[in-house]
C-alpha cells in the first residue's frame, strides 16, 4: 500500500514540478517575445545535429545486436528443406539491410544537411519522370528475383511427400501433443472424434471395436451419467425432482447425445473391418518424438480443441493444426540430435516441438522433446519397443475374429496393445431402478470422479 | 467562443445560426472540427490505457514469475496474485492492448480525428455532407469504446484469444476464461466500431467527392485528403466483412451454429458441430484485416506528406506519383490478405499467388518512400515537432516495410510465422508509423484545433525520447523473433529445458526491450501534459503558423460555424506551391489566382 502512495505521489510531484517549468518558460518567452511558431535557427541545428546522432545510434545500435545477437538463438538449420529457406533467408536479409542502411542514411543525411541555412531559399522541384521511373522499375527488378527464388523453395517445400516417407500423425489438445507412427504398414489408422475415449481412446482411431464401444458409452455406459439410457430414465422417473433450468439442461444433452449417436450407428453401418489393421499397429509416443536421421516424414496435424501450431523452430517447419481437418507438412531431418549437441557446444541442447498459436493459458508450457537419431539408433529403439511375441503374428480375441499383423511383432505402445488396457468394462444387464441405484451409489462413493451437476438435486 | 460565431454569422446570414447550448455545442455537436476533437480526446484516452496495458506485460515478460508492485497496483489480488499476473490475464492483456491500439487509437482516432478536422477544412466546405451521421459516428464510437474498456473490469477477464480473435479458442467459454462474456463484449463492441467506422467512411467519401469548393479539382487536393478518401473507401469495402465474420462468431457462440466450428473436444465436452471451418473466419477477418493495415497506415502518410512538404518549404515531390502509389495501394491491399495465412492449412498453390501480390505492395511504398527522401533533398527544412514526426515515420517505415519483404515470402514465413519477428515487423512499419503520423498530425494542427501552440521544446523531447525508446522496443525484437521466440508466450524461460543459450539472449533482450517500453512510455507524459496545458493555457496561435498553403490557414483562428465568414475561398493552384521561384515569400495559397504565364506545378 505504501509503494502504492510512494507512486502516486511521485507522479503528483512529477506534474507539479513540470507545470512549474513550464511558468518559468512561458515568462521567459514573454519577455523575449519568443513565438512559439517561429523554430530559432539554433533549434533547427540543434535537431538536424540530433538526426545524425540519432542515425550513427540506430545503426550502431543494429550492428551491435546483429553481431552479439544475429545468430544465437537460429542457429543452423536441422532439415534439408531448412537449409534451403536458410540461404534464401540469408539473401533476402543482405538485400533488406542494404535497403535499410542506404534509404535510412539518404533520409537522415538528408534532414542533416538541408536544414534551413538563413537566406537558402529550398529549390522548387515538383518532380522528375525519369527518377520516378527508376525507383520503380528497380525495386521491381529486385522483387521479381526475390518472387521467383522464394517460389521455387516454397514450391519444393509443400509438394506432396514420397511414398517411402514415414506418416507420423502429431495430435494437439490443450496442453500437450501425442504422436502416433504409422506402424509397419506405414498407414495411419482413420479416426472420428465421436470415438474419442479420454482412457483407451484418447486419439478418437476408427477399429470395429472401439465403434462398438463408443456406441456402448454413448447409450449405456458405465457410471457415465451422460448416457442416453440413464438420461432417459432419470427424466422420465417421476420420482425425479429437479427445477425447469436444470432439465432443460439434461434435455439439452439429451437431444446432443442422441445426434451423436445417430451418427456412430451411420459409422458402424459404412465401417470396412479391413482397415481395422491399419489402426492397430500405429505407435503412439507421448514424451518424445524419435525421428530418424535423413529420413523423411510426412506429418499429419489433428487438433482436439483449438487452433494449435506445431512448430519445430530448428528444422524451420511449422503448420497450425485445426480441429476439423488435416494439415500436412514434409521434411527431412538430416542433423541428430548428438551433432547438434557437439555444434551448440550445449549438452542440453534438444530439439523440440512447440505450441506456436495462442490456444489458451498454458499455451508456453505446451511443448514436446524431439529426438532425431542416428539410424542404428533409431532401429534400436524401435526393435525396443517391439517384442517378438514368438508366434510371427498378432491374434486380437475379438468375438473369434483374428487379426494378422505383417511382421510377428508386437510394439508396446501400439494401438492394439494400449487399447486392450484401458478397454471398458460392461456392466451386467439389470433393471433400470436397479441399476439408478446402483448408479447413485457408486456416485456418492466416488464423489471425486466428475459428477455432474443434477446429481446436486 | 459563441459570441464570435454569432458575430460571424452576421456575414452570411443565409447560413442559419443561432445561440448553441453547451449540450449542443460540446457533447452533440455536428460541427465537424468539434466532433474530431471529441475522437482525439477519446483515442488518447484509449491509448493511454493500450499503453499502460502494454508496460504490464512488459514487466511480466522482463521478470517472469517476479512480483510488481506495479503490476499489483493496476491489476490487484484476483489478477495478479502476490503482485505476479496470471497466464489468462497476460494473454487478456495483449489481446485489448493489440485491440485498442489498432482499432480504437489507429482507426478511429487517426482517421476520425483527422478525416473530421481536415476533409471540410481543407476542400473549402462549411462542413460534413451530413453533420447529424457525423455525430452519430462518433457516439457509436465512444459507446464501443466504453465497452471495451469496460470488458477489462469484469470477473471473468477480457477476451483473451488475441487481437485476432481465431475461433474455436473464441468460441469456446470452456477453452479460456476470456471467452465467455469478455468475448461478447469485445464481439459487441466492435459490432458498432464498425458501425460507426462506416457511418463515418460513407460521410467521408460523399463530402469528398461533392463539397469540394469551387476550383479544388481532384488534382489540387492536399495528398492528407487523397489519404483520407482512399481509406475510408478501403474501411467502406472491407469492414462489413469483418462485421459478417463478427456476426457468424456471434451465431456459433450464442446460437450454436457451426460457421467456424467442427469436431471439437473441449474440457471432455463432445460438441455436435460439424462442418465449419476456423480458416473461413481467417479468410474473413484478414479480407479487412490486410486493408485495415492501410487503413491506419494511409492517413498517416498523408498527414506526413502535408507536413513533409510544408516544412521542408518545398513542394512534395511526385505529386502525381504520390496518388498513383496511395491508389495502388489501396487496390493492391484487398488482394493480399491470405498472406497472414501461409501455414494454417490452406493449399499452398494459393499462397503462392499471395506471395506474389504481397511483394507487389513494396513497389508503390518504395516510390512513396524515395518521395519523401526527395522532398527533403536541397530543402530548407524546419524543425517543428511535427517535422521531426513525420521524418520518424519515413524511417519506421522504411525499416519496418524491409522485413516486411521477409515475411510477404511464404518459404521464409514457415520459421518465423508468428514469432516476434511479425510483432517487431507490424509494430514497427504499422504503430510507429501510425502513431508517429498522428503525432506530427496533432503537433501540426493543434493550432487549428484549439487556437493556441503547443510548446515545442517539450515537442522536441517527446519526440527524442520516443523515437530512440521505439527502436529499443522493437529493434531488439526482431532479433528475439529470429530466434525463433512465440509471440504470445507467458514466460520464455521454458527455453532452458531445451536450449539455454536461446533462452538466455531472449531473457536479456526481453530486459532491454522493457527498459526502453518504460522509457518510451514515460516519454508520452511530456506529450500528455503539453498536449491539456497547451488547451489550457498556450500561447494564443496565429491565423497560419506554420505559412502553410492550405486553405485551413485561411480560417480564422477563432471556430466559426460554417468555417469560413462570408463566402467560401476559391482555390486556383495546387496545394504545394512552397519556394516558387518568382515570388517574395516562400509559399503561395491555394488562394491566390495564378500569375499571367504562371505553370500550375504539376
Amino acid at each position: 500500500m505504501v509503494t502504492k502512495l510512494v507512486i502516486l505521489l511521485v507522479i503528483v510531484l512529477g506534474v507539479v514540478a513540470l507545470a512549474q517549468l513550464m511558468r518559468v518558460y512561458e515568462l521567459s518567452s514573454k519577455l523575449t517575445k519568443k513565438v512559439e511558431s517561429d523554430i530559432s535557427n539554433r533549434d533547427n541545428r540543434f535537431n538536424a545535429k540530433m538526426m545524425m546522432a540519432f542515425m550513427v545510434l540506430l545503426f550502431g545500435g543494429f550492428i551491435w545486436l546483429m553481431l552479439k545477437y544475429g545468430w544465437t538463438g537460429r542457429g543452423m538449420a536441422a532439415s534439408v528443406h531448412g537449409r534451403e529457406t536458410d540461404w534464401l533467408m540469408d539473401l533476402n536479409l543482405i538485400i533488406i539491410i542494404a535497403v535499410f542502411f542506404l534509404t535510412n542514411a539518404l533520409l537522415f543525411g538528408f534532414a542533416y544537411k538541408y536544414v534551413k541555412k538563413p537566406g537558402v531559399p529550398a529549390l522548387y522541384y515538383p518532380h522528375n519522370n525519369k527518377l520516378e521511373m527508376i525507383w520503380t522499375v528497380v525495386p521491381a527488378v529486385v522483387l521479381a528475383v526475390i518472387i521467383i527464388l522464394g517460389l521455387r523453395v516454397w514450391n519444393t517445400t509443400t509438394d506432396p511427400a514420397g511414398k517411402e516417407a514415414i506418416r507420423v500423425e502429431l495430435f494437439s489438445k490443450q496442453f500437450d501433443w501425442t504422436a502416433r507412427y504409422s506402424g509397419m504398414d506405414n498407414k495411419l489408422g482413420r479416426f472420428d472424434y465421436k470415438l474419442t475415449h479420454e482412457e483407451n481412446n484418447p486419439l478418437a482411431l476408427m477399429t470395429t471395436e472401439t465403434i462398438d464401444s463408443a456406441i456402448l458409452y454413448m447409450e449405456d455406459g458405465y457410471l457415465n451419467t451422460k448416457s442416453i439410457h440413464y438420461l432417459e430414465t432419470t427424466l422420465n422417473d417421476p420420482n425425479t425432482v429437479m427445477n425447469s433450468e436444470d432439465r432443460d439442461l439434461m434435455m439439452v444433452e439429451l437431444s446432443r447425445r442422441e445426434r451423436l449417436i445417430r451418427m456412430l450407428y451411420q459409422m458402424k453401418k459404412r465401417h470396412d473391418d479391413k482397415i481395422d489393421t491399419n489402426a492397430y499397429d500405429d505407435i503412439i509416443q507421448t514424451d518424445t518424438l524419435y525421428l530418424c536421421v535423413d529420413q523423411e516424414y510426412e506429418m499429419n496435424f489433428r487438433s482436439k480443441d483449438v487452433i494449435h501450431s506445431a512448430y519445430f523452430p530448428h528444422f524451420r517447419v511449422q503448420m497450425n493444426t485445426v480441429p476439423g481437418m488435416t494439415t500436412r507438412f514434409k521434411f527431412t531431418p538430416d542433423v541428430t540430435t548428438e551433432e547438434m549437441k557437439k555444434i551448440k557446444g550445449d549438452e542440453n541442447f534438444n530439439y523440440i516441438l512447440m505450441c506456436n498459436k495462442i490456444c489458451g493459458g498454458a499455451h508456453y508450457k505446451m511443448k514436446m522433446l524431439v529426438e532425431v537419431l542416428d539410424a542404428k539408433t533409431y532401429d534400436e529403439w524401435m526393435n525396443g519397443v517391439y517384442r517378438k511375441d514368438g508366434k510371427g503374428k498378432f491374434v486380437l480375441d475379438n468375438e473369434g475374429k483374428k487379426i494378422l499383423l505383417k511382421r510377428g511383432k508386437v510394439h508396446e505402445a501400439t494401438f492394439a496393445h494400449t487399447y486392450k488396457k484401458g478397454k471398458d468394462v460392461l456392466l451386467p444387464t439389470r433393471t433400470q431402478s436397479e441399476e439408478l441405484e446402483a448408479l447413485k451409489v457408486e456416485l456418492v462413493e466416488k464423489a471425486n470422479l466428475d459428477i455432474p451437476s443434477i446429481d446436486a438435486n | 467562443m459563441a459570441a464570435v460565431a454569432h458575430d460571424a454569422s452576421g456575414h452570411h446570414d443565409d447560413h442559419g445560426h443561432h445561440e448553441e447550448s453547451f449540450v449542443s455545442k460540446y457533447i452533440f455537436s455536428q460541427d465537424h472540427k468539434m466532433i474530431a476533437k471529441q475522437f482525439l480526446m477519446t483515442a488518447i484516452f484509449m491509448g493511454v490505457v493500450a499503453m499502460l496495458l502494454s508496460i504490464l506485460f512488459r514487466i511480466q515478460l522482463a521478470w517472469p514469475g517476479e512480483s510488481s508492485d506495479f503490476v499489483s497496483f493496476f491489476l490487484g489480488d484476483t489478477w495478479a496474485p502476490g503482485g505476479v499476473m496470471k497466464e489468462d490475464m497476460y494473454l487478456g492483456l495483449v489481446t485489448i492492448h493489440g485491440t485498442i491500439m489498432v482499432f480504437f487509437l489507429l482507426t478511429g482516432g487517426l482517421s476520425g480525428t483527422f478525416s473530421n478536422l481536415l476533409i471540410p477544412l481543407q476542400i473549402g466546405a462549411r462542413d460534413m455532407a451530413s453533420g447529424f451521421l457525423n455525430m452519430l459516428s462518433f457516439w457509436f464510437f465512444f459507446v464501443s469504446s466504453l465497452i471495451m474498456f469496460g470488458s477489462l473490469f469484469i470477473e471473468t477477464g477480457p477476451a483473451m484469444a488475441g487481437w485476432t480473435i481465431y475461433p474455436p479458442l473464441s468460441a469456446l467459454p470452456q477453452a479460456i476464461s476470456g471467452s465467455g462474456l469478455g468475448m461478447t463484449l469485445w464481439l459487441f463492441s466492435m459490432a458498432i466500431f464498425i458501425a460507426s467506422s462506416l457511418i463515418g467512411s460513407l460521410n467521408y467519401i460523399v463530402t469528398v467527392l461533392n463539397l469540394r469548393t469551387k476550383g479544388m479539382t481532384m488534382t489540387r487536393l492536399p495528398l492528407t485528403i487523397w489519404a483520407f478518401f482512399v481509406t475510408a473507401i478501403l474501411g467502406v469495402l472491407s469492414f462489413p466483412v469483418l462485421l459478417s465474420a463478427v456476426v457468424l462468431l456471434i451465431m456459433d457462440r450464442l446460437a450454436g451454429t457451426s460457421f467456424y466450428l467442427s469436431d471439437i473436444i473441449v474440457n471432455g465436452e463432445m460438441l455436435t458441430q460439424h462442418g465449419g471451418s476456423p480458416l473461413l473466419f481467417q479468410h474473413l477477418f484478414w479480407f479487412l484485416g490486410h486493408p485495415e493495415v492501410y487503413i491506419v497506415l494511409l492517413p498517416a502518410l498523408g498527414l506526413s506528406s502535408e507536413v513533409i512538404a510544408t516544412n521542408s518549404r518545398k513542394p512534395i515531390f511526385g505529386y502525381r506519383a504520390m496518388i498513383g502509389s496511395i491508389l495502388a495501394i489501396g487496390f493492391l491491399s484487398f488482394i493480399v490478405w491470405a498472406h497472414h495465412m501461409f501455414i494454417t492449412g490452406m493449399n499452398p498453390f494459393l499462397g503462392s499467388v499471395f506471395v506474389f501480390t504481397t511483394l507487389l505492395i513494396a513497389i508503390p511504398s518504395a516510390v512513396k518512400v524515395f518521395n519523401y527522401i526527395t522532398t527533403l533533398w536541397k530543402g530548407s527544412i524546419i524543425y517543428t515537432p511535427a517535422m521531426l514526426f513525420a521524418i520518424g515515420l519515413v524511417s519506421t517505415f522504411i525499416t519496418g516495410g524491409v522485413t516486411g519483404i521477409i515475411l510477404a515470402d511464404a518459404a521464409l514465413d514457415i520459421a518465423i510465422h508468428d514469432t516476434y519477428f511479425v510483432v517487431a515487423h507490424f509494430h514497427v512499419v504499422m504503430g510507429l508509423s501510425a502513431v508517429f503520423g498522428m503525432f506530427a498530425g496533432v503537433y501540426h494542427w493543434f493550432p487549428k484545433m484549439f487556437g493556441k501552440m503547443m510548446n515545442t521544446r517539450l515537442g522536441y523531447a517527446h519526440f527524442w525520447v520516443t523515437i530512440v525508446g521505439a527502436y529499443g522496443v522493437f529493434f531488439p525484437m526482431h532479433f528475439v523473433g529470429i530466434a525463433g521466440a512465440p509471440r504470445r508466450y507467458y514466460d520464455y524461460t521454458v527455453y532452458n529445458d531445451f536450449d539455454a543459450a536461446a533462452g538466455e539472449m531472449m531473457m536479456d533482450l526481453n530486459v532491454i526491450i522493457t527498459m526502453f517500453a518504460i522509457l518510451a512510455a514515460v516519454g508520452q507524459l511530456l506529450f500528455l501534459f503539453n498536449f491539456f496545458y497547451s488547451i489550457a493555457r498556450g500561447p494564443k496561435t496565429v491565423q497560419n503558423p506554420w505559412s502553410g498553403t492550405t486553405l485551413e490557414w485561411t480560417t480564422p483562428v477563432e471556430h466559426v460555424h460554417g468555417n469560413w465568414p462570408g463566402e467560401l475561398p476559391t482555390v486556383h493552384r495546387w496545394p504545394y506551391d512552397y519556394s516558387k521561384p518568382g515570388y517574395d515569400v516562400d509559399f503561395v495559397p491555394q488562394i491566390v489566382p495564378l500569375r499571367e504565364g504562371e505553370e500550375e506545378g504539376h
